[in-house]
């Protein structure tokens, strides 16, 4: 049985009066790739965003690898070892391909203003070292060949796979991924599942928020299931396929997005 | 295997700078003493738009109080040698801890901030400094000035005439501009550019962004302490209304013009703005012979307006090509890499 | 008693400078507001409006009519100043845009010593200025002016944006833009209407000041910079805490001239300021919200 990583205890975020999110517990143990499923508007991201110490939580904890991160910011959570990537994307479009990967090797760095100004020793072999990490992300992703591109002129498909690349560049035990699958085409889609199932293999764990439902049950070992910022079901795909609450859950949107 | 790579990554090729600096050693030589002392008004400006540059083109932070910094280090420096009888570097490292003392002060509060407050604030504390400058008359002669500060030295090594201190800046920029690109071209650099980049990507990387900024702008108010320090020295006589928030303003015009996603782009600035200034006061009175220095006010405040619309890169990109052209550098390579900030115009995203 | 009277003298000169200040620091929140840019050429509208009411009431050009052809005109410089230099960068980053506004504070500021000189100059008072004694603190009927007109304009203002159509619109546009655009109103419009009433309202400060304090072409850097800590500690967007700012800076500062020093006033209004950023970024009368990062 491996061990706990994650443990999201009473999980809770009120704006104003508005709870986005309620009471949400659940966990995830070390190699697992765990989605977080539920209708538009359910509280995903709002959880995720909690998770990673982007918004405080108004109650409830975190715990990773045995330690709180409740309300730790999210550079910290970084270093902690757990990073993201983003439903809107956020690559560094001021930089090449390879120099967003290497920022992403950032917390396992140690350079600081005044060695880098007098480029004193060390300094060089960091930069190496930052270099061959983030070139062996680039070709696990297959885009080791744009790594000198500038980040913007890489086609949307492409900028998922380098935000991958750059969460993974600082090798944390874990990946939270903001709907991974969104724009991309069914290729790209399968590639990138190959790609998590891979990362899988070398040890990671990934907690992802997804709609497309092929990706969720095909790559999960446990869905958690929210709606209305609630908790309603937890389990593996086979449970979550037949539960009734989540069928109801989602029958209730099928109406309201084909009213769009 | 990847090592000839990983040196493709940054421009760290050094012919150009070679040449500059023969250029930069031999001009003095060749130039009337009036134009010795443009020069090193030039490297005194230089200097303080360099740290404004990194702050501003990699941080996207505006400051507006960068004259008070300068002041800081000219009063210091000026007190302690000219009152205190203290060697010149005593006065420069009391100006440094000065001005790092206040810029952590402003930093903390402001940076940590959404909107761009360091702009506000550091115009505040400019107008603070402003008038302990002229209200302490004990200690710095308030509005009538502080006079006979003497010339600077080092290690026994007097500073005395023109021509060794314009090397005494020139060396000094050299050394700072160097350092800047050294922070840039590093670990450092890429956590400043992706603040600029993406600050919620940054930071979910494990960029402490607040701290980085922080750094920047202490960073910067040293560079710009250092060197109102050494104006002191040159000058020999400083009063409070050379520290004001215009002069503030004049260095963020230095930077826009040169442009800040360039690290060569506060010097660039300073030189372009410095010789416009010198040339729009021959120029003007010719046309119009009852304007004094008012013209050059409206000038630069519209050339600011129009750079930021129509060349919000500023000058340095295009005059970095006209450079690599002329030294002969391969423009390959750096059409590869692209330039550093390819899209940065002033400051971070929205 | 004479502690009293001192007291009430002082309050006096700290509403009047206050409700200066307030007309200047709503100017900066309604464009704050409608383009999240900090508009650092704010307090130069105001010198424009002095500066240009002198000269129409030198010219004999009764003192009223002056008055709002000098409102008129710098609404005008306002709305020109938008087309010109905010509306083709309205897609650069924030601190391009405040660098602009900088700019143009500069220009105005070079072009008014071009045109009048540096000599501080002065506006005769509204009407006749015979000091009324209240509890034995003087009160000068152009202090009532200055009160009572931006008491006036700010209830104006709040008429404008509440209940007038254009006023609405711009409103809707600072709840969402996207959602104005679908009901017809151009938020690129907006933009324009607000800074051009934000002038206005920057000329109207600087006229009533004027025949208080004179006029100089470097006065608005100081009134716009005060105005902005006032809409700093209201808490930028929110124009009634920026009144109560504007009015508290005031009040602040001529304590500190009358029971202190002079010279340190404008140093005590910045010091508040970075007080206030330190331990209350958003405000003084911020109510816990839960903004979004």
């Amino acid at each position: 049985m491996s061990k706990r990583l994650l443990e999201v205890k009473g999980l809770t975020k009120a704006f104003g009066g508005v709870v986005a999110v309620s009471e949400v517990d659940f966990h995830l143990n070390q190699g697992e790739i765990v989605a977080v499923i539920g209708p538009n508007g359910a509280g995903k991201t709002t959880l995720f965003n909690m998770i990673t110490g982007v918004l405080p939580p108004t109650s409830g904890q975190v715990f990773f690898d045995g330690k709180e991160l409740t309300g730790k910011q999210p550079y910290q959570i970084a270093e902690a070892g757990i990073t993201r990537t983003f439903q809107n994307l956020q690559v560094f479009e001021n930089m090449s391909v390879i120099e967003n990967v290497m920022t992403g090797v950032h917390c396992r760095l140690k350079t600081g203003f005044l060695q880098a100004g007098l480029r004193l020793m060390g300094v060089k072999k960091e930069e190496q070292q930052a270099f061959d990490i983030a070139m062996s992300c680039l070709e696990k992703v297959g885009i080791a060949d744009l790594a000198f591109e500038p980040a913007e002129v890489l086609p949307y498909g492409n900028q998922r796979l380098l935000e991958i690349a750059r969460a993974s560049a600082s090798s944390p035990q874990l990946i939270l991924l903001d709907e991974p699958m969104a724009g991309l085409n069914p290729q790209e889609s399968r590639q990138l599942v190959d790609i998590i199932k891979k990362k899988r293999e070398e040890g990671m764990s990934f907690l992802f928020v997804e709609h497309d439902m092929e990706t969720v049950m095909g790559i999960s070992d446990r869905i958690v299931v929210i709606d209305y910022g609630k908790k309603i079901a937890e389990g593996t795909p086979a449970e979550i396929y037949e539960n009734e609450k989540v069928i109801a859950a989602y029958l209730g949107t099928e109406d309201e997005e084909e009213a769009i | 295997m990847n090592h000839s790579r990983v040196n493709d990554l940054y421009n760290r090729h050094y012919g150009g700078l070679f040449l500059f600096i023969v250029v930069l050693a031999i001009v003095p030589f060749f130039v009337n003493s009036f134009f010795l002392s443009v020069l090193i008004l030039v490297g005194l400006y230089a200097i303080v738009t360099t740290g404004l540059t990194m702050l501003m083109g990699y941080a996207g932070q505006i400051s507006l109080g960068h004259a008070a910094f300068y002041g800081v280090g000219a009063y210091a420096s000026a007190v302690m040698t000219g009152t205190h009888g203290m060697p010149g570097i005593v006065g420069v490292l009391v100006g440094v801890i000065l001005s790092i003392v206040i810029a952590v002060l402003i930093g903390i509060p402001t940076l940590k901030l959404k909107e761009n407050y360091l702009a506000l604030a550091t115009l505040g504390f400019g107008i603070i400094i402003f008038t302990f400058f002229k209200e302490l008359k004990e200690i710095t002669g308030g509005l009538n000035g502080f006079f006979g500060i003497p010339s600077f030295s080092l290690f026994g090594f007097s500073f005395d005439t023109d021509l060794k201190f314009y090397f005494l800046i020139w060396v000094l920029l050299i050394i700072g501009i160097l350092f800047s690109k050294n922070v840039i071209d590093s670990r450092v650099g890429r956590a400043l550019r992706s603040i600029h980049g993406s600050d919620i990507a940054a930071n979910s990387i494990g960029v402490n962004i607040q701290q980085y900024k922080l750094k920047v702008f202490v960073l910067s108010a040293v560079y710009a302490s250092v060197a109102g320090s050494l104006y002191a020295h040159y000058v020999t006589f400083i009063n409070p209304n050379l520290f004001t928030a215009m002069e503030s303003i004049n260095f963020l015009i230095m930077v826009v013009i040169g442009g800040s996603a360039n690290i060569w782009g506060g010097m660039i600035g300073a030189i372009v703005y410095v010789l416009l200034n010198e040339l729009l006061k021959d120029i003007v009175p010719v046309f119009f012979p009852n304007v004094g220095g008012e013209f050059q006010i409206v000038f630069f405040g519209v050339l600011l307006v129009a750079i930021l619309i129509y060349m919000p890169q500023g000058l340095a990109p295009t005059l970095g090509k006209l450079w690599g052209r002329l030294v002969g550098r391969k423009s390959k390579k750096q059409a590869v890499t692209g330039p550093p900030n390819a899209d940065a115009t002033v400051g971070g995203s929205k | 008693m004479e502690l009293t009277s001192q007291f009430i003298q002082l309050i006096f000169s700290g509403l009047t400078i206050g409700s200066i200040y307030a007309l200047v620091a709503i100017g900066f929140v309604i464009t704050y507001n409608i383009t999240g840019v900090l508009n650092f050429a704010q307090g130069d509208f105001a010198m424009l409006g002095a500066m240009l009411a002198i000269t129409f009431v030198s010219m004999d050009i009764p003192m009223g009519l002056g008055i709002i052809l000098s409102i008129g005109i710098v609404v005008l410089v306002g709305g020109i100043f938008e087309r010109t230099a905010i509306y083709p960068a309205r897609n650069a980053s924030l601190p391009t845009l405040i660098i602009i506004t900088l700019g143009v504070a500069i220009a105005i500021r070079g072009l008014a010593i071009l045109i009048w000189g540096t000599q501080p100059r002065s506006l005769p008072p509204f009407t006749e200025n015979n000091p009324i004694n209240v509890l034995n603190a003087v009160l000068l009927p152009q202090s009532i002016w200055a009160v009572g007109i931006s008491v006036v304009s700010l209830i104006a203002m709040h008429y404008f944006f509440n209940k007038t159509f254009i006023g609405k619109a711009v409103t809707a546009c600072v709840v969402n833009r996207s959602a104005a655009r679908l009901m017809g109103i151009k938020p690129e419009w907006m933009s324009f209407i607000s800074i051009a009433v934000s002038a206005g309202l920057g000329a109207i400060a600087g006229i009533i000041i004027a025949p208080i304090s004179g006029a100089t072409y470097e006065m608005g850097l100081m009134i716009g910079m005060k105005a902005f800590v006032a809409a700093v500690i209201g808490g930028l967007t929110n124009a009634p805490a920026a009144i109560i700012g504007a009015f508290m800076i005031g009040i602040l500062e001529s304590f500190t001239e009358g029971l202190w020093t002079s010279g340190y006033k404008d140093a005590i209004s910045f010091a508040l300021l970075l007080l206030v950023l330190f331990f209350m970024p958003n405000g003084l009368f911020a109510k816990a919200t839960g903004k979004r990062v």
